[in-house]
């Protein structure tokens, strides 16, 4: 009796407030109709996974089909194949474009002319401005067969390499790329970390005889230590949604045996084959997977430095 | 202060790297600008790699004289100018009444925006919305579904949130309401982030070709990325190569890609090292947990 009465008083109370304060709700109107439409009307679209698609039909599909289009993705003979590439890309991808900034960051922050420094830091944050269709564009001439690159290995008495069209370069053009394009950006979280270090105790290892490299040993790298697993975590939760766009640009059914990841073979089943539960199915397979990845990273986040994203 | 042996034969390393750091940042684009300089004869026989040679503007006469590259430069000019300010508009109006304690379910709209950075709709479902809405070949398919970034929401919203509250009281009890709050004290207070999310939202519409590419099959609707993804992909053919021979054909497209390229990156690049400490305290403001 109590309780409901309370319940009937805060509903009024938040009637009150909301009468009170009716502006600030009309902000939220066409965002959260944005969000509804844009963000989750697509969620929602999903279940054309297990429901058949006809053109020209319902966005949603006409029956149920159940998991007719997981099955037939599993038993897909190119099922192994794009897997595997999107794992094998996305663990590379990881496992060269992480370290650099961090080692790159802790170079820069050895610089003691500050205008060269900042010199150095605008040029390295350059590449993370080009869009994907001139990135690509670059790896295309760089590479081609009178390219410099090829020009370089001829001066040195090498076979010029078709890097773009043989499949086994695929992946260290691609990795190689990434690298170039996220090395000077990616060191903005970590030289923002290593200004917040104390400079007393770069004072006390000094007087404790620390030279400069036991100094950044035990001073630096312990300071920008949580930042690092943070941002490792955070790109292991992500690592599966390689750059889709630049895959799509860069590869070519030369190609495909290596550059096919799940995303662009959503897109050619999908869009050029009009198969839109089946490429709904593929797509949703990943997303679930990288919501998996995600939450995972995201609670050992939690235990070991106790910041997370949620 | 006396610097070890050791230290100094680090810095001069150091230093070497740097510049070797540089060099690689720079020399893909300085490698376009000598090939768009350069006469197709040497670009064939692969003798460009440093300084242009046989230097001409022939070049950027062609492709300035080619109309499709004007209308995607036009078109993309459209959807960057529309685009931003309706991402900007919506950022904010989003990111405004999140920032309130007062708000009601101030935590659960905070959690129906992030939710989205985890788990989306994915492309087949975006797509059929798209078309649904009767939005293929329309410039709306291009400004709308892509008008707030979750990421971008979180960094006005803590931006937002660090504006001191006292001020809007103040105001309050001067009798402003809250949309009089809004333009005349939150928004004149946050022009740095403003600035910044134009930057953020504008780099992006101006380098998106993927949605133009799905949504917009009418060629006076394309921006100019799509021009240029055509123009690498060997599919756009520029009105001079028509006539070409293969061979002749691959030459003046290495040319004219490299020259569209310089065209389409330019003002990003004059632009970007002016603007570049906004970028950088957007992603402070964002790296600060929200």
């Amino acid at each position: 009796m109590a309780n409901s009465f309370k319940q009937i008083k805060r509903q009024n109370n938040f009637l009150i407030r909301i009468k009170k304060d009716w502006q600030l709700y009309t902000f939220l109107l066409l965002p959260v109709l944005y969000f509804i439409i844009f963000k989750y009307g697509p969620m929602v679209g999903n279940i054309i996974a297990f429901r058949k698609f006809q053109p020209g039909g319902s966005p949603f599909g006409e029956k149920w089909v159940g998991l007719k289009y997981f099955k037939m993705f599993i038993a897909d003979s190119n099922f192994w194949r794009i897997f595997l590439n999107t794992l094998t890309l996305s663990v590379q991808t990881l496992i060269f474009t992480f370290p650099g900034p961090v080692i790159f960051a802790l170079l820069l922050n050895e610089l003691k002319n500050v205008a060269f420094k900042r010199v150095v830091q605008t040029i390295s944050y350059l590449p993370h401005f080009i869009s994907t269709v001139i990135l690509v564009g670059l790896i295309f001439e760089l590479t081609a067969a009178n390219g410099p690159i090829n020009h370089l290995i001829s001066v040195l008495g090498g076979e010029p390499v078709k890097f773009m069209q043989d499949p086994k370069y695929f992946h260290s053009v691609y990795v190689l790329s990434r690298m170039w394009q996220t090395l000077g950006w990616g060191t903005i979280v970590y030289l923002s970390a290593l200004t917040t270090i104390s400079p007393d105790l770069y004072e006390a290892a000094k007087i404790d005889g620390a030279n400069r490299w036991q100094q950044t040993l035990h001073v630096t790298l312990p300071g920008i230590s949580s930042t690092i697993i943070v941002l490792l975590i955070m790109n292991i939760g992500s690592m599966l949604s390689v750059s889709f766009e630049q895959i799509l640009l860069m590869y070519s059914p030369l190609t495909y045996q290596k550059a096919d990841v799940i995303s662009t073979y959503v897109y050619r089943i999908g869009l050029s084959q009009n198969s839109f539960s089946y490429a709904s199915a593929i797509g949703l397979f990943e997303s679930v997977i990288g919501l998996v990845l995600v939450t995972t990273a995201n609670s050992i986040s939690k235990k070991i430095t106790d910041s997370s994203l949620w | 202060m006396k610097l070890s042996k050791g230290y100094r034969i680090f810095q001069v390393f150091n230093l070497l790297f740097m510049l070797i750091i540089i060099a690689i940042m720079l020399y893909p684009f300085w490698y376009l600008v000598a090939q768009s300089f350069s006469s197709q004869k040497y670009i064939y026989m692969g003798e460009v790699s440093i300084l242009p040679k046989g230097f001409n503007v022939q070049t950027y006469k062609a492709v300035m004289s080619e109309r499709q590259f004007w209308i995607g430069y036009k078109n993309t000019l459209i959807y960057t100018a529309l685009g931003t300010f309706i991402n900007v508009a919506m950022t904010a109006m989003f990111a405004y009444p999140l920032s309130k304690k007062r708000l009601i379910g101030q935590k659960f709209w905070i959690k129906f925006a992030v939710f989205t950075m985890y788990f989306s709709g994915g492309l087949i479902p975006n797509y059929l919305l798209v078309n649904s809405l009767h939005m293929k070949n329309t410039i709306w398919a291009i400004v709308i579904p892509g008008a707030i970034s979750t990421f971008n929401l979180m960094i006005m919203k803590n931006s937002f949130e660090a504006i001191p509250q006292e001020l809007e009281e103040a105001a309050s009890i001067d009798g402003m309401n809250t949309y009089g709050i809004f333009f005349k004290i939150i928004i004149p207070l946050s022009v740095p982030i403003i600035a910044t999310m134009i930057l953020f939202y504008a780099v992006g519409n101006w380098n998106s070709w993927f949605s133009a590419m799905l949504y917009l099959d009418e060629k006076k609707l394309q921006p100019v990325s799509l021009y240029l993804r055509g123009l690498i992909a060997g599919a756009t053919q520029t009105s001079d190569s028509v006539t070409m021979s293969s061979d002749a054909q691959a030459q003046i497209a290495s040319n004219i890609k490299s020259t569209t390229m310089v065209l389409t990156v330019l003002p990003i690049i004059c632009v970007y090292p002016f603007l570049q400490k906004y970028f950088v305290s957007g992603i402070m403001i964002g790296a600060v947990k929200g």
